[in-house]
């Protein structure tokens, strides 16, 4: 990563005339597309010839931080090592350039890895059939709830329709409830950070035959296990719901426990998460949906293939590389991993719950709140030693949250160079907290004025242009 | 411990061990019930070196089989200028995540920028968002955001000539979301404005929906649609092929509301159904309503031009239930990919390979024609795919041209649907007619 601003827009470096492209001759002769269909105003794209393109990308590059960059402990988000080799494999052009289409006896072999995949992601879960379709985490949520809402309509439950929720959960949770026509209810945590199991049985008291399903993730978000998961999932399963897993922070459970066991009867798995997948600066990913014998036959028609088959693709390549005799130390690793970070900077760093955690954990901000100094603060300092932030402000059960989560291909001097940063600002925070809120100093760019932003949005180049 | 991937040695296990205060690995999980903890083995395949996962992929792409594609129905197989996989590869791009952390992440956030504003500039519209999932999921989304805008409305009428792929996606979510879809009929292959108008005047309509080109690969023509859905208050929403509107009329000269639509022309390979991209634009009015992430400039603290994820306030992270949409993370990274595309080709490039699209297809159908055993469905104009009937068995025809190595279109109810791009050469349709024509 280059510390100082590239900065350039294609559109600046565009110059009329240019071309970046070589096509084929025209020999089919006089075929024009007839002038009444086509548009008037032409589109302002730039042109540019090849080593601009080239460069000007590369340039952009050159200010970006991925995991290949350096550690980003981004919790919630399980920025693993995205192996080399899987991009390869979904680059093979046997299987790029199959149109979705064609026909069964034309891709046997596509078909073929799709099958592999799924009896391996039913090993690994517990569950027993999964659908491919949906193209992310969000999406996966969305299919496991249609799935749902399928299930109790083919049986004429109609009103079922109310989804428990802990108060700790991912933002999309609540959202695609909405987006499937399902309507939240929050259970409280107790004061471990787990379900509230009491005020979960006032619920199931109260809305017992409109609950459509519990929708959790286990280790719930502040990486705790919800020991107490048997007897959640026998309170919704006798009350007539479904159990739902939300499968962001499947990871620490490779090796320990399967959502299928837990009692889960839907769940997603993010294969950009757990499965090692690229995350792209924000996808594509892929979020496969598991059920239970007899529940596919719910599954809904979220998309019209089988979603994104190369990072499928890569999914399998990572599962065949590990293996069974490999996989089962993913969990363990990344929870040593959290663990060690945690135990090594719970002195300076206030920890509302003192337990061992699994994958990832939650900070309230430093231990001494004297200083004045947030969690913003901290993350943006952050930055300035070359590690990209924890995940911040979230879960909403504290003020000042920082969320951190290792992932098991962190090596301990990794850890131990976090550590020791984490505690310099914890003492900058005290020595010089000056410096601390105004960080970042040494990034491309400083803070940004969100404000300015959001107030007077511009969000094009043709609006750029207008407006200077 | 012995794998590449885990860095960890016995001497770092023990010490890491001591400082959480567990004796074994084991103990860290000592919190499960012991009822459902995993102890049996996962039955999947011991672990494979690099050569043997090589030999797997290799052994299955063996297994298909490669053609020269003709079919289309929103997948089509253009060209990949090589400049494009080697820069999706910098993996500062590729290994990173959504750019929450501006200061680290301007690389994403100048792209995503160029990308709304080419997208906008395809288009016609205003305002882009920063990708949805696919075509098929970004009209579903569009449908949603014309209920969301409108008052107390949920009927959406649909043309019958939409891709139906998307049509289907659309009644999921629509079943869901207790949306009302009405079909508009297919009147020689298109839309008519007389039934738009006609559903419209019976009220309750939020949106009105049409492809184009339609799904038989029609140009259609939308004069006066725009002005029939505004006075009904309805908005207008118009779903193309992304590549397509480089040189026809776009959604914002037909006076749409919301553009939406897949990407994959733009060069992505078809890969067996994804990842695509899709996308979605608007007008300006509507930008509070779009669902997922918006790019914006602005300016930090030292007075450098920035971009940064803006109006997050209609976001699950922050809304939750209240949400416009539920959809986060998407396609960033074939956001670029067509970002890539849409600098390579530019103006000129763009305009250039839509019109070798379109005379290869007029070539190949007018070809078809002169065999005397098809016939255009549709006396219509068409851009770069087309609906011919065919007077013999077209299973027979079609398993025909697989075993000589061509995906001959796809088969439709009384014949075939046929797409040409820029990438299939004279030398193969000439082909294709010439065992056509047997």
């Amino acid at each position: 990563m280059n510390n100082r601003l590239y900065g350039n827009l294609i559109f600046e470096l565009s110059k009329e005339g240019r071309k970046g492209y070589s096509l084929p001759r025209n020999n089919y002769g006089d075929y024009k597309i007839p002038e009444t269909y086509c548009r008037t105003e032409e589109a302002a794209l730039p042109e540019c010839d090849e080593l601009t393109v080239v460069r000007h990308y590369t340039n952009l590059s050159n200010n970006n931080f991925g995991v290949d960059t350096g550690f980003y402990p981004l919790g919630s988000c399980t920025m693993k090592y995205n192996p080399k080799i899987n991009e390869e494999m979904a680059a093979l052009p046997q299987f790029q350039n199959l149109h979705p289409l064609q026909p069964e006896h034309t891709v046997l072999g596509a078909k073929a890895l799709i099958i592999l995949l799924e009896k391996s992601l039913c090993a690994l879960t517990g569950l027993a059939h999964f659908t491919f379709k949906p193209y992310a985490g969000a999406h996966g949520e969305l299919t496991g709830l249609m799935t749902i809402d399928n299930y109790h309509r083919s049986r004429g439950d109609l009103q079922r329709k109310k989804v428990i929720v802990p108060d700790s959960a991912h933002g999309t949770n609540p959202a695609s409830a909405a987006v499937c026509g399902l309507e939240i209810i929050e259970v409280k945590s107790d004061a471990q950070g787990l379900v509230d199991l009491a005020d979960l049985e006032r619920l199931v008291e109260l809305e017992g035959p409109n609950i459509a399903a519990m929708m959790m993730t286990n280790p719930n978000t502040l990486g705790l296990f919800e020991t107490r998961i048997p007897e959640i999932a026998k309170l919704i399963h006798d009350c007539g719901g479904l159990m739902y897993y939300d499968g962001a922070n499947l990871n620490p459970m490779l090796g320990a426990c399967r959502p299928g066991d837990m009692g889960f009867d839907v769940m997603h798995i993010n294969l950009h998460k757990t499965f090692s997948t690229p995350h792209g600066g924000g996808g594509p990913g892929s979020g496969p949906v598991g059920v239970r014998e007899g529940l596919q036959e719910c599954f809904p028609f979220v998309s019209p293939y089988q979603g994104n088959y190369a990072v499928m693709m890569r999914a399998y390549a990572y599962i065949l590389s590990l293996g069974r005799d490999q996989i089962r130390n993913v969990g363990p690793l990344a929870t040593l991993n959290a663990n060690y970070i945690k135990a090594s900077l719970k002195d300076v760093y206030e920890l509302p719950i003192d337990t061992i955690c699994c994958h990832e954990f939650v900070f309230d901000g430093l231990k001494d709140k004297s200083t004045g100094v947030t969690t913003m603060d901290v993350a943006k300092r952050l930055l300035d030693y070359g590690y990209h932030a924890p995940t911040i402000y979230f879960p909403l059960l504290f003020h000042e949250s920082l969320m951190i989560e290792p992932t098991e291909n962190e090596s301990k001097e990794t850890l131990d160079g976090f550590i020791a940063v984490m505690r310099r600002i914890a003492e900058e925070a005290k020595t010089n907290p000056d410096e601390v809120k105004s960080a970042p100093h040494t990034t491309p760019i400083g803070r940004v004025d969100d404000v300015l932003a959001a107030k007077h949005p511009i969000t094009t180049f043709r609006q750029l242009q207008a407006e200077s | 411990m012995d794998y590449k991937y885990f860095p960890h040695t016995e001497d770092d296990l023990k010490a890491m061990m001591e400082k959480v205060g567990v004796k074994r690995l084991d103990e860290l999980y000592a919190q499960i019930p012991e009822s459902i903890r995993f102890k049996g083995d996962y039955d999947i395949p011991r672990s494979a070196s690099e050569m043997e996962v090589r030999q797997v992929f290799e052994k299955l792409g063996s297994e298909n089989k490669q053609l020269t594609c003709f079919a289309g129905l929103g997948v089509y197989d253009h060209y990949t200028p090589s400049v494009i996989p080697s820069l999706l590869q910098r993996s500062e791009f590729l290994t990173s995540y959504t750019p929450y952390q501006a200061e680290i992440s301007q690389g994403t956030l100048h792209y995503i920028f160029e990308y709304q504003s080419m997208m906008a500039e395809l288009t016609g519209m205003d305002i882009s968002n920063a990708s949805m999932y696919d075509g098929t999921t970004a009209c579903a989304e569009a449908m949603m955001m014309t209920v969301a805008a409108g008052k107390k409305v949920n009927k959406v009428l649909v043309s019958g000539c939409l891709n139906p792929n998307t049509f289907e996606v659309l009644k999921t979510y629509a079943l869901h979301q207790g949306i009302e879809l009405e079909v508009l009929p297919i009147r020689d292959g298109t839309t008519a404005l007389d039934d738009v108008k006609a559903r419209l005047a019976e009220g309750g309509c939020a949106g009105v929906i049409v492809q184009q080109p339609n799904v038989y690969g029609i140009i259609e023509d939308f004069t006066g649609f725009a002005d029939a859905c505004h006075e009904q208050k309805a908005l207008f929403v118009i779903d193309s092929v992304a590549a397509d509107l480089a040189v026809l009329k776009t959604p914002g000269e037909w006076g749409a509301d919301i553009a939406t639509g897949d990407g994959q022309s733009l060069g992505i390979p078809m890969q067996f159904g994804g990842p695509y991209v899709g996308y979605m634009c608007c007008t300006e009015k509507l930008i509070r309503k779009m669902p997922g992430r918006i790019v914006g400039m602005t300016k930090d603290n030292r007075d450098q031009r920035a971009f940064v994820l803006t109006l997050q306030a209609r976001e699950q992270h922050i809304r939750r239930q209240k949400a416009t949409s539920n959809i986060c993370s998407n396609q960033s990274l074939m956001a670029l990919f067509v970002t890539i595309y849409l600098s390579l080709m530019g103006k000129q490039g763009m305009k250039e390979a839509a019109q070798l699209s379109y005379a290869g297809a007029h070539y190949l159908c007018d070809e078809l024609l002169k065999t005397g055993r098809f016939s255009l469905a549709f006396d219509k104009p068409f851009f770069n795919e087309f609906y011919v009937k065919y007077d013999g068995d077209a299973q027979t025809l079609y398993q025909r041209f697989i075993e000589a190595g061509i995906l001959g279109g796809v088969l439709m109810e009384e014949g075939f649907l046929f797409a040409v791009t820029e990438k299939r050469t004279k030398e193969e349709i000439d082909n294709l007619v010439k065992i056509a024509a047997l």
